[in-house]
């Protein structure tokens, strides 16, 4: 392995920033401090430097759904995105519901290389709400984080019990927030613009009361909870009390509901269909508020790739969710403006501790591990084009704020300039 | 125009400028043959992925009225249930041969994504709840045969509006025309927030009946089912049923429109439908004239009646 230099950057360490170059050297971080050389040097002037990002929250589609995506497209995409770490959601086919299964999810990570792929277990078998999915297997393989994703664990009794199986070992519920009968024929936002389409709303209350309720278990059974794509500011707010109480309560934001709100749905183009769906400004604006204040911990992809082809028929009929690992952190940057000690905080920092994820979200120290990420905040740039398989991007030509620049994974640099550098297997 | 997709947004000089010429084929339509060559040699595609009878027909012969060829789709018998993308199914009636294409179809936003894909015009016959905008045309037609002008009529949208195309174009199109609407509904027939429409909103139709010169009465979509929205059949009519009571309490000038299928004895009591007031079959009328305008201002060159 050569010794790679990352540069010229301002450097993120526990004893805060500085200018600084890194060298790497066998997977590891050999030196920090100025003026070192290597083999290889790469410019990170202008660049804040910190650990390579996380995302508690995408969707490879392997195994069942590859035509959507796989763990090499999903991969490359995460890489070129400036991630080193990636939580799967288990809605595959079959659904990560077991230990064999989630191991076949690592072990196909572990092929490609480019970013540690990491599975989240299902928290009922099959996804279906019904019984416990394989808990104890799963947590032998590795599983920290369960979620029904896709779906709400709607059946508070077992909702319960999977707390309460889970509380002491420290495994956390990620819920999906969503009332199925508040939602249920929705498409959009209920609001203004869903009544001027005529078309059935998914109001925020939907969302409002599995939290609340969701929360006064987690009063009842101590286990850690994980609010998956918050999008109201009624979710917001009993987060920040949750907190306030001393739960042990986290929240996820997601890149989309922080760049839009309900109003870019007006279109009808499927390409800002989400689920939950885009939301009011005063939602949007709280959440941007809650993101820089702390409220919420992390910002989660939502990754969610669809082929072209689910997109070419109305809206009602289109899949939800949008690709966004590639400009997550653009995304970020544009609309929420966190300075860099946040910046990693969110994206690398807490997504890591949250998920119990070894080796990643750790502030570069020698000795350490490579997995690193260097980000211009400043430069601009319009996305027009992806190495996802899918396109459902709302990102693509439109104008974005700060770029990946470097991501080092393992000590291998992984992309350059947003672009993935290892094909992967 | 390269398209007719909504009502939202048209001026009253746009909405006038398309009923004058609607006045011209009404006209036509009178003539011993009923028909101009205006369109000769081009064809019109109705595509209707969601079942309809009469505005299908209606634009049918719309276009052949103004000598168009037709072509016609509908979802039973077509790909569609094999599975085809929408984009694909357009496309390969395009490669056909089309000069336009009217488009039915549940889901909203449905026909603005077919403009998308294909360079021709496309006029939308329906697209979810969102909007009927030739369907507004004809009821605003109507209205203005009867009283010469819509400027500071007050008319009532009575029933089910959340769920309703026709109601969401006709409050567009008579506000804009100069009327003072109101939407009368239970609060679960109304949309969400109502505030976006051009219209005063009451809960309690005989408040408002008294004062209104048009009743617009809507279908109750009873074959939209599964949401509840309302506890049961007779409890709506006691409220909200055109009856002939409520009928009798209306200012004498006042006329009754409904967009059809009628569920009479739901929310229109079948002597209302067939009172002389009630100008439902001059609706359906003039629905071809207004397809003619619609189809000729697309499609035509100079207008030479």
């Amino acid at each position: 392995m050569v010794d790679v230099i990352l540069a010229g950057g301002t450097v993120l360490t526990a004893s805060g920033t500085q200018e600084a170059d890194i060298r790497i050297a066998d997977g590891c971080i050999a030196e920090i401090g100025p003026s070192l050389e290597g083999d290889e040097t790469i410019d990170c002037a202008g660049c804040w430097v910190g650990p390579g990002l996380v995302d508690l929250h995408a969707h490879f589609r392997e195994p069942g759904l590859e035509w959507k995506e796989d763990i090499t497209t999903g991969s490359r995409a995460a890489a070129a995105g400036g991630y080193t770490a990636v939580v799967v959601m288990p809605n595959t086919d079959p659904v990560t519901d077991s230990g064999h299964l989630a191991r076949y999810v690592a072990t196909r990570g572990e092929e490609v290389g480019l970013v540690d792929v990491i599975p989240a277990g299902a928290v009922t078998k099959g996804r279906a709400g019904k019984e416990l999915a394989h808990l104890d297997e799963l947590w032998a393989v590795g599983v920290r984080v369960f979620s029904d994703d896709g779906d709400v664990v709607g059946d508070a009794g077992l909702l319960r019990r999977a707390m309460d199986y889970l509380a002491a070992r420290g495994g956390v519920i990620s819920q999906h927030a969503v009332d199925v009968g508040l939602s249920r024929g929705g498409h959009m936002h209920e609001g203004s613009v869903s009544s001027l389409l005529g078309m059935y709303g998914i109001p925020a209350a939907a969302d409002d009361v599995i939290i609340g309720r969701d929360l006064r278990l987690v009063e009842m059974t101590g286990a850690r909870y994980h609010v998956q794509h918050l999008s109201t500011a009624g979710g917001v707010a009993m987060i920040a009390a949750a907190k306030a109480k001393g739960l042990p309560v986290t929240a996820e934001v997601a890149p989309h509901h922080l760049a839009f709100d309900h109003h870019a749905a007006a279109g009808t183009d499927p390409v800002y269909k989400m689920m939950p769906p885009l939301r009011s400004t005063e939602d949007r604006d709280a959440l941007r508020r809650g993101l820089v204040d702390g409220t919420i911990d992390i910002v989660g992809t939502d990754h969610a790739p669809h082929a072209e082809h689910e997109e070419e028929v109305p809206w009602e009929q289109a899949p939800n969710g949008v690709i966004g690992l590639e400009w997550a952190a653009a995304v970020v940057n544009t609309f929420a403006g966190l300075d860099q000690t946040a910046f990693f905080e969110r994206l690398s920092v807490a997504p890591a501790r949250i998920g119990q994820i070894a080796d990643q979200g750790l502030l570069p120290a020698v000795g350490g591990p490579a997995n690193l990420m260097a980000f211009d905040p400043t430069i601009e740039w319009t996305p027009e084009s992806t190495v996802s398989k899918a396109r459902n991007s709302p990102y693509l030509g439109m104008a974005l704020r700060g770029k990946p620049k470097v991501t080092v994974h393992r000590g291998v640099v992984t992309a350059r300039d947003g672009v993935s550098q290892r094909g992967g297997t | 125009m390269n398209h007719f997709l909504t009502i939202e947004g048209l001026s009253k000089e746009d909405l006038d400028g398309l009923l004058d010429d609607a006045d011209e084929f009404v006209e036509v339509l009178h003539r011993p043959i009923p028909k101009v060559p205006a369109l000769r040699g081009k064809t019109v595609a109705t595509m209707f992925f969601e079942a309809s009878t009469r505005t299908k027909m209606s634009f049918e012969k719309a276009a052949k009225a103004l000598s168009a060829d037709t072509m016609s789709f509908s979802p039973g018998t077509s790909s569609l249930s094999k599975g085809e993308s929408l984009k694909d199914t357009v496309l390969t009636i395009k490669a056909m041969g089309t000069d336009a294409m009217v488009v039915r179809h549940q889901s909203t936003g449905a026909p603005w994504r077919i403009a998308e894909w294909i360079d021709q015009p496309v006029l939308n016959g329906g697209d979810g709840a969102h909007q009927h905008p030739t369907q507004a045309l004809l009821d605003s037609l109507t209205i203005r045969q009867h009283f010469g002008s819509l400027d500071g009529l007050k008319i009532g949208i009575v029933g089910d509006i959340r769920h309703s195309r026709v109601a969401r174009s006709d409050a567009q199109a008579f506000s804009a025309l100069g009327a003072d609407v109101t939407m009368v509904a239970p609060r679960t027939l109304l949309p969400v927030d109502p505030s976006v429409f051009p219209a005063e909103v009451s809960e309690n139709l005989d408040d408002v009946l008294g004062g209104l010169d048009v009743v617009y009465v809507l279908r109750v979509q009873a074959e939209r089912g599964g949401a509840s929205v309302f506890p049961s059949l007779p409890e709506y009519t006691a409220r909200y049923g055109v009856t002939k009571e409520r009928f009798a309490r209306l200012n004498p000038d006042a006329i009754v429109l409904h967009p059809g299928p009628m569920n009479r004895g739901v929310e229109i009591e079948g002597a209302v439908a067939d009172d002389p007031r009630a100008l439902i079959l001059d609706q359906v009328f003039n629905g071809v004239a207004v397809r003619m305008a619609v189809l000729f201002r697309l499609l035509g060159g100079e207008h030479d009646g």
